[in-house]
């Protein structure tokens, strides 16, 4: 179903609040404009918080998946300054 | 000459045990203090205090060690820069607000404009026994509304518009109190788990969630010898003229009921919460 091609990922499960938002912020800023970033994180606060703060910087937001072991990919398409 | 402390204290100079001495209060908004004002302070503690001011508990500033003989010279001093004293005793006190909607990306509410407007109609109006009014902007409640006799907090009313709905899922994810479900194209709301919160409308990366504000109104909190939390006794209220005139219900309604030294909570358990409810609904259904 997907319509959209990954051009990188980015695990953000291994730091904490405020790290995860940075260490996505990273690495968005490593790519193009147009290009999508799948950001892998945990549930609880990364989920609440870091997709909001994403938006906030003006990215694109695709789609958030749900996978089995609780954690979360969070499919952002990076938009320009 | 004898002093008159009582007038003194209901103009913000705080006895201090030091004989002759006052620590003095300035009036606050909402923990807003403008840079010309900052400067005015300097100089009044460096000329009359002792160089430096105290911060109270509830975003009020004081200027310790003031002499009685200064004292008029001091209010005429922090006039200049646009300071005036603050109050003390029985009546309505420092309103207190944190930054809400203007800087904050969670603020549901302008919580400084409110403060502001609340400060305008009742600050330093004599009553029974002081008065605290206390807004903040979100369900985060940095301000801690519950603490006040009127406490105000905002919050957001949702709706979903299909239209622009990718169905991402993110809102679902945002929503702590677990309120929202996305199913085969459809998202509902249990409007009973629904706190009002404004997280989906500020997640959602397409605009579906809309959000009006509203103001989500405690009664009756105290944190002093007595510790109360403020009891909400309304649904959330849509506007701020509705607002405003619970807000002159509640007061009133202290200053008809309460015995002297008598706090908010106190008189609502003597006298009956549900009459205060009861006018509270009265002005809530128009
Ligand atoms: S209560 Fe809400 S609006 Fe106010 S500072 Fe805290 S998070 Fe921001
Ligand atoms: S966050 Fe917005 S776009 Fe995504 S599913 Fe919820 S309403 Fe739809
Ligand atoms: S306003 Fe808050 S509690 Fe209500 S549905 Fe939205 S996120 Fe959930």
């Amino acid at each position: 179903m997907a319509d959209y091609n990954i051009t990188d990922t980015v695990d953000i499960t291994d730091v904490v609040c405020p790290v995860t938002f940075v260490k996505a912020k990273v690495a968005l800023e490593e790519l193009d404009n147009g290009d999508i970033l799948s950001i892998h994180m945990n549930g609880g606060e990364p989920v609440q918080n870091v997709p909001r703060s994403i938006k906030d910087e003006g990215h694109k937001i695709l789609k958030l998946i749900t996978n089995d072991d609780g954690t979360f990919d969070l499919i952002v398409q990076k938009a320009g300054d | 000459m004898a002093v008159d402390y009582a007038a003194l204290k209901a103009g913000g100079f705080m006895r201090q045990k030091q004989k002759n001495t006052f620590s003095m209060r300035l009036r606050v908004v909402g923990g807003t203090v403008t840079a010309e004002q900052m400067s005015v302070i300097q100089r009044v503690a460096d000329k009359y205090g002792k160089g430096y001011i105290h911060l109270t508990s509830r975003q009020g500033i004081e200027i310790p060690f003031i002499k009685l003989e200064d004292i008029e010279e001091v209010k005429a001093e922090l006039a200049k820069g646009n300071v005036l004293p603050g109050v003390c005793g029985p009546r309505v006190r420092t309103v207190t607000a944190c930054q809400g909607g203007r800087c904050c990306p969670s603020g549901c509410i302008d919580a400084l404009d409110i403060a502001e407007k609340l400060d305008a109609r009742y600050f330093g109006r004599q009553l029974p026994h002081k008065f605290k009014f206390g807004v903040t902007g979100c369900q985060n409640n940095c301000l801690k509304a519950e603490e006040n006799d009127f406490g105000v907090k905002g919050g957001m009313l949702i709706s979903w518009n299909r239209d622009d709905c990718i169905f991402c899922g993110v809102c679902e994810q945002a929503c702590r109190s677990g309120a929202i479900k996305i199913s085969d194209g459809e998202i509902t709301v249990e409007q009973e788990n629904c706190n009002h919160c404004g997280r989906c409308v500020t997640a959602c990366p397409t605009g579906s969630w809309q959000g009006k504000s509203g103001y989500i109104i405690s009664v009756g909190g105290t944190f002093g010898n007595a510790i109360k939390r403020g009891r909400e006794l309304l649904p959330i209220v849509e506007d701020e003229e509705t607002l405003m005139k619970l807000a002159d219900a509640a007061i009133d309604f202290f200053d008809e009921n309460a015995n002297p030294g008598e706090r908010f909570a106190k008189t609502l358990e003597r006298v009956g919460w549900d009459q205060l409810e009861n006018k509270f609904k009265e002005i809530y259904n128009g």
